[in-house]
């Protein structure tokens, strides 16, 4: 075992409704609003960042509806450049920054470490306020009329010119950032210093040093974009002269600073999920992650390379041809960490007893589509292409591969994987497997028409586009509701077999790791003795059982 | 039904068959990792499929020879692609000799396009095949970005910059020209036509379209009637320096440094005096003409000052 026992053997654990657990010990409104348990905290922003990717998905229909026809017929021109722009900011800095780190991560963090809770519990919880202040703030600019920047906030049109809402929006996400400083902080604190005695860095699971490296990018990172963010609410309201030339600012500082944030938030975003691809892969196989030191700090090499690379947005802004080439060198470096990650995942499946359990069926999709994202980089990494592909369609498909075929398979893996500890039932098996695969051709249906119909030239955020183009934008329009559909369905079944789903036992995927070794769901104080840890993680051996 | 199937946008430049070529080098390293990792992922689940519930397989042990090979071969093939598209993208950044100028301002939601010899034209541009053409591209409000798929590349038109773009079309054709930067509203109308024509059927299309004055000419209009040779003078007798020859030459400046005078550093002496003063001038004032000069009346300044750059032979 990776552990000395801390809980009494499964058959002597009373039925969950007769102990108390996180879920049932108080059951008040307000004992969930002002709860400090990080397990509550994390359902607090899975129900929050469910209702703003249905905000997001709601915005990527109407999106699709309009690009059926060559014509912009559907929305206004205003009404378009919102709705994709409303769809940008939902589905990034209100769904996708915080998906796995907030939910899972806050479940995990003090579990996988052996600890009662994260280390500052009443932050924890402000961190949840914070971006729900946020939220409201990035909402009321919807009612205000919304904002049509596009996610990307482009100077000098968002801070001179637009006549939307921006400013609403940008201190959204302005506020909305500080939430993910403090909860990168508080599971960094926690990993360095709440660990169980015995468990040493590298026997931590994959998904700690993941979401140690997020943490990483959160706390350097988000600060830089939190200002520029303020940077152009300062310009929009009091005529601060930072990046419109005419007040003697200049609009390229701006992408600077964007990217400087941005580009390693697509790691926020995805390092998350590769962990917890990796522990998914790793119990569903029954084997001990292969090459563990080279995928741990893989994770790290992306966090770190992942500063220097933001020029790469910048090919065709003008910047110097040799500033070019080492962003372009330095990107091609993020690929290798990257691919060994993908290697190693294969090499943990061969020989072992897989399962095509609904993770599985997730983890499967994820490696397909992530091995398309990351590949696809390639075109865009070069600048000889970039030129041509920078700003298309291609761009589009490419990044949603890495972001929804990456992050969001890899948020619903973890989030069925990890299901049966958190509310204690088991999801309705059947069903998983069917959405799960659904959702890998709905994916390949919508997206991958996109890089067609980028090297056609495509450009992004056209609201008419020329007739020859059509064709693939039906496809990626029908591809869509499949998507949708799939996405849809786990919400019900989730949301139905959180009060009515069967009773699991404590580890029902027979699984290693400290989370298995204690009740589902588990007790507020999650370890009901003090835990000492002694051995590596995914330690499966014959012995066990 | 490949015509309404269509995988790529005409080629019509001399470098749109080399950036096709990379791409389908990529699309290849593209299709055999992909089918071969997902492959191996379908075929070890498949083989290895769990046979009995409680079951443990084999635990890995550790190879190094997986490691080794399995980074190698990766950073290998990403810098085989580094180093093609690098050169790719240098070999078109070295600017071109004889090329034909063009100049461009972007504005919400339109490409204003002017040649050097005076014609004006709105979305469109006509240009002779073979001929390389540079653009030198400013906008007046917000960000653009001049994007000819036929020709395979783009630039972004920055607010407060000049940037060039420059491509030798090699197909007689018609071909779309987009502004790829989100730039507002009608950012998707903002949209015209590459036209690229026989030469003898340029020339014909130069002579029947009405022209104006050239460009310099409508520099030098301007250059009385904004004031500019009230202090600068031709002889050096004004209390300015010259702008007799001083296109693409190296000034001394104020604060000791030494720039070339191109046409960024025109527009940018016009616009924003201060920002870069000729040495021996600190205490005179040359006023900004910023907001009473249009982006195009700029470049037509800028024109005019190329143009009074004395020829090499009447050298005094
Ligand atoms: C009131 C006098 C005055 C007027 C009017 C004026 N300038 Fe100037 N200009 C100066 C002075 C003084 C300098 C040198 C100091 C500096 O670099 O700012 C100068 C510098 C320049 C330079 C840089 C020359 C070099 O050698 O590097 C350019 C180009 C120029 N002016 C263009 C123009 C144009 C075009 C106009 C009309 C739109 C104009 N100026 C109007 C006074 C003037
Ligand atoms: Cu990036
Ligand atoms: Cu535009």
């Amino acid at each position: 075992m990776s552990a000395t026992l801390t809980t009494p053997p499964v058959s002597t654990q009373p039925p969950a409704e007769h102990r108390p657990t996180y879920l049932n010990i108080t059951k008040t409104i307000g004992s969930w609003l002002l709860t400090l348990d990080h397990k509550r905290i994390c359902l607090l922003y899975l129900l929050s960042i469910a209702l703003f990717f249905s905000i997001g998905g709601f915005a990527a229909m109407l999106v699709r509806l309009e690009l059926l026809t060559p014509a912009g017929d559907f929305l206004t021109a205003d009404g378009y450049n919102k709705a994709f722009t409303l769809h940008g900011i939902m589905m990034v800095f209100f769904f996708l920054i915080p998906s796995i780190p907030a939910t899972m991560g806050n479940f995990l963090v003090p579990i996988m470490v052996g600890a009662k809770d994260v280390a500052f519990p009443r932050l924890n919880l402000m961190s949840w306020y914070v971006f729900m202040f946020g939220s409201v703030l990035a909402i009321t600019s919807v009612l205000l009329g919304g904002v049509d920047t596009g996610w990307t906030f482009y100077t000098p049109y968002s801070s001179t010119y637009s006549n939307s809402a921006v400013t609403f929006a940008a201190l959204g996400a302005f506020v909305a950032g500080f939430s993910s400083i403090l909860t990168g902080l508080n599971f960094m604190v926690t990993i360095h210093k709440m660990r169980a005695p015995g468990l040493t860095w590298f026997r931590l699971p994959l998904f700690m040093w993941a979401i140690y490296s997020t943490s990483v990018i959160q706390i350097l990172g988000t600060p830089v974009v939190a200002i520029t963010l303020v940077m152009v609410a300062l310009e929009r309201t009091l005529q601060f002269g930072f990046f419109d030339p005419k007040l003697g600012g200049d609009p390229i500082l701006f992408q600077h600073l964007f990217w400087f944030y941005s580009h390693p938030a697509v790691y926020i975003m995805i390092l998350p999920a590769l962990g917890v691809i990796s522990e998914v892969i790793s119990a569903m196989s029954r084997r001990k992650v292969y090459g563990y030191t080279f995928v741990a700090m893989s994770s790290v090499a992306i966090a770190i390379i992942s500063f220097i690379v933001w020029g790469h947005h910048m090919f065709t802004s003008g910047q110097s041809v040799y500033a070019g080439m080492v962003f372009s060198f330095l990107t091609f470096l993020v690929a290798i960490p990257s691919a060994i990650k993908v290697f190693n995942w294969l090499g943990t499946m061969y020989q072992g007893s897989i399962s095509f359990a609904t993770p599985m069926i997730y983890a499967l999709g994820f490696l397909g589509l992530f091995a398309v994202g990351g590949l696809t980089g390639l075109f865009l990494a070069a600048m000889g292409t970039d030129l041509h592909m920078h700003d298309t369609y291609f761009v589009v498909a490419h990044f949603h591969y890495i972001m929804v075929g990456g992050a969001v398979m890899g948020f619903y893996a973890g989030l069925h994987y990890w299901w049966p500890k958190i509310t204690g039932r088991a999801y309705p098996e059947f069903l998983g497997q069917v959405a799960g695969t659904l959702m890998f051709f709905g994916f390949n249906f919508t997206f991958f028409p996109q890089f067609l119909v980028g090297y056609l030239g495509m450009p992004r955020r056209y609201h008419a586009y020329p007739a020859e183009m059509q064709v693939f934008n039906i496809l990626s329009s029908v591809g869509a509701s499949i998507l949708a559909i799939a996405y849809i369905l786990p919400a019900i079944y989730l949301a139905w077999s959180f009060f009515y789903g069967k009773r699991v036992g404590d580890n029902p995927w027979e699984a290693k790791g400290l989370e298995w070794e204690i009740p589902s769901p588990p007790p507020t104080e999650n370890f009901l003795k003090p835990v000492v840890v002694t051995e590596e993680p995914y330690t499966y051996t014959k012995e066990a059982h | 039904m490949w015509k309404d199937f269509p995988l790529f946008p005409e080629a019509a430049s001399t470098s749109a068959r080399d950036v096709d070529l990379l791409y389908f080098f990529i699309v290849a390293i593209n299709v055999i990792f992909t089918i071969g990792v997902f492959a191996v992922a379908v075929y070890f689940a498949i083989k290895y499929r769990r046979k009995n519930e409680h079951e443990i397989p084999p635990q890995p042990g550790h190879s190094t020879l997986f490691e080794v090979v399995s980074s190698a071969v990766p950073t290998v093939i990403v810098m085989i692609i580094f180093g093609w598209g690098t050169w790719l993208f240098y070999v078109n950044y070295i600017p071109p000799k004889g090329a034909m100028d063009i100049f461009v301002v972007g504005k919400q939601w339109m490409w204003k396009l002017q040649h050097p010899e005076g014609h004006r034209e709105i979305n469109e541009l006509h240009i002779p095949v073979g001929q390389t053409v540079k653009l030198t591209m400013t906008t007046e409000d917000v960000l653009h970005s001049f994007y000819v798929p036929a020709f395979r590349t783009k630039k972004d038109v920055v607010p407060g910059h000049y940037t060039t773009l420059w491509f030798t079309p090699n197909k007689v054709g018609k071909y779309h020209l987009f502004c790829a930067e989100y730039c507002g509203t009608q950012h998707s109308g903002m949209i015209g036509w590459v036209h690229v024509m026989e030469p003898a059927d340029y020339e014909a299309w130069l002579q029947g379209t009405v022209r104006g004055e050239t460009m310099s000419q409508a520099g030098e209009r301007l250059f009385g009637r904004l004031g500019c040779n009230t202090c600068h003078k031709a002889d050096n007798s004004g209390r300015c320096p010259t702008l007799e020859n001083v296109f693409n030459e190296p000034v001394r400046l104020a604060n000791g440094q030494t720039v070339t005078a191109d046409e960024a550093y025109l527009r940018e002496s016009i616009l924003k005096p201060t920002a870069k003063v000729v040495a021996g001038y600190q205490n005179q004032e040359m006023p900004s003409f910023q907001g009473q000069v249009s982006e195009d009346n700029v470049l037509q300044l800028v024109a005019y000052i190329k143009s009074l750059k004395k020829q090499p032979e009447v050298k005094k």
